[in-house]
């Protein structure tokens, strides 16, 4: 792993800026001049209500949704891993999670059962992936992604359908990849708590970027508390996180993005508790 | 040799199941079964308007066969209720062609053979395009395997993987209006989609992986080409619904043996 302290200066290894997406069929833009920036081993959580464009970010950062303006800037030969959002595999296609590790690139089994091993999944080689539970499968999820030694994961919603232990358990396991392998993650998730806990930088969605900096910084910010009350800010104290590697100075505060000229009744507050 | 009727008629079934092994696994995982239905109802238009029009029959059947399938999956991908969309093309292109094929003197009196398939009467030039046909939909499949699994599985995870789900959708719908228009001459324009399902919903339980399936589901379609031809040799019934009633009876005999997988 690289000597932390120059971690938060290397260049990004995908920067998106002004990104504004319309769906079809959609009136507004489900995202309107959106700016993210990704370092390597750093994880980046995107969180906002249901409808806010978590998904269409991650999608459009990855170039499966097409923006109508703004750039998304990918470092040469990046190499991703994607868990994407409620994958079911129907039990009509028969297939063992070793053939799954397969799809669509062949890998040896020597690197299969290392990638299962690395993400607690061992031996589930010859099981079928529709009889997994929820935890399991998860799992077998973060190790397909983790197959190609990928600089920077994008994981969306990784933990639905987890109970609470699995979900915590799912996202030290994220951290302890992250610090052994220095990968960068980009993650959207609901649950607040335990995901803020685990990132290094919160960007609080709702169409644009309310706001975002450090987890502490987003909590204490008043777009983040209208958006999910003024409650998840003081139960975050109680799981206040320890940073294993320093931030530069503009990221330490939350930087509030007044890009879009809301006035004083903020645009959040207008879809709080979506 | 080839002049033996029934060496013919065995050559012609191997070839189609050759191909609707492995695509019926698709038309199962996609849940496509109606999809089939609606392109092989359409195919009778086809062979009324090739018959009525002087042109060759397999192509006049080929285009209107893969015409429905673009139809279809226009539609489906302009988020239609798909069901509905082709509960309506399936009966009213079977409709449209019978009206069709009783403007075509030839084709009247000769109906049945179109819609239950005359696997007995195949002649050499059927055998060319049978196997051409097959043989074709089957390189396809081989080669664009990989990335057609990945897209049936999930249509996010291949396009991460740069795979486009979207071409994968057209490919394994030109590939069925081919099989479709081949195989009309032998299971007939009614059936012909029965063994694309059928077969491959047996294999399920006994699969445990996609290639096992296609494997499997191949092997139990000639198994019923086989037997279906034997009893129209011997007990003189129709070629055609012999084959997909065996294949029927194999589904059925195979039921108690199905096993939960871990």
């Amino acid at each position: 792993m690289a000597d932390k302290a120059s971690l938060a200066n290397r260049a990004p290894l995908i920067e998106a800026r002004g990104l504004t997406v319309h769906l079809p069929g959609a009136e507004r833009a489900i995202l309107q001049g959106v700016n993210l920036a990704i370092r390597p081993a750093e994880i980046v959580t995107v969180v906002g209500p249901n409808g806010s464009g978590k998904s269409t970010l991650v999608r459009s950062i990855l170039g499966h949704v097409t923006a109508q303006s703004g750039e998304v800037e990918r470092r040469a030969g990046l190499r991703i891993g994607y868990v994407p959002q409620r994958v079911h595999v129907d039990d009509r296609i028969p297939m063992t999670v070793r053939r799954f590790l397969s799809l669509p690139r062949s890998v040896s089994d020597a690197d299969a059962a290392a990638a299962l091993a690395r993400v607690g999944a061992e031996g589930l080689q010859s099981r079928q992936i529709a009889r997994l539970s929820g935890g399991q499968f998860q799992r077998v999820l973060l190790a397909r992604a983790l197959l190609n030694d990928p600089q920077l994961l994008v994981l969306d919603e990784p933990t639905q359908g987890l109970d609470q232990p699995g979900i915590v358990a799912f996202y030290r396991l994220i951290e302890d990849i992250r610090r052994e392998t220095g990968v960068a993650v980009l993650m959207v998730s609901h649950d607040l708590l335990v995901v803020m806990r685990a990132s290094d930088h919160v960007i609080c969605l709702n169409g644009h970027v309310c706001c975002h900096g450090t987890p502490q910084a987003v909590s204490a910010a008043p777009e983040y508390q209208a958006l999910f009350g003024a409650d998840s800010a003081e139960t975050l104290a109680l799981y206040r996180h320890d940073h294993d590697h320093a931030h530069d100075g503009a990221l330490l505060n939350a930087r509030h993005d007044h890009e879009h000229d809301h006035g004083p009744q903020h645009e959040c507050e207008a879809h709080g508790h979506a | 040799m080839l002049d033996d009727f029934l060496i013919r008629a065995g050559l012609a079934g191997l070839a189609v199941v050759l191909a609707t092994g492995p695509l019926g696994c698709f038309v199962v995982w996609r849940r496509m079964a109606y999809f089939g239905d609606a392109t092989a109802h359409a195919a009778i238009l086809g062979v009324a308007l090739s018959l009525g029009f002087g042109a060759p029959v397999y192509l006049g059947t080929l285009g209107v066969a893969v015409a429905m399938g673009w139809l279809v999956a226009h539609l489906a991908g302009r988020g239609e209720a798909v069901d509905t969309a082709l509960g309506v093309l399936a009966h009213g292109a079977l409709a449209v062609g019978l009206v069709a094929a009783s403007f075509v003197p030839g084709l009247r009196s000769n109906l049945e053979a179109w819609l239950f398939g005359d696997i007995l009467m195949v002649q050499r030039a059927d055998l060319i395009w049978v196997w051409g046909g097959a043989t074709l939909v089957l390189a396809v499949l081989v080669w664009r395997w990989q990335g057609m699994v990945t897209a049936t599985v999930n249509e996010e995870l291949a396009m991460a993987a740069g795979i486009n789900p979207a071409r994968e959708r057209l490919i394994l719908t030109l590939a069925m209006a081919i099989i479709v228009a081949v195989a009309i001459r032998i299971v007939g324009a009614l059936l012909v989609s029965a063994l694309l399902v059928i077969p491959a919903a047996s294999a399920r339980s006994f699969a445990r992986s996609p290639e096992r399936m296609a494997l499997l589901s191949t092997l139990i379609g000639a198994v019923s080409v086989a037997c279906g031809l034997s009893a129209s040799l011997f007990a003189d019934t129709p070629a055609g619904p012999s084959i997909i009633a065996a294949a029927a009876a194999i589904f059925l005999f195979m039921l108690p043996f199905r096993r939960p997988m871990a």
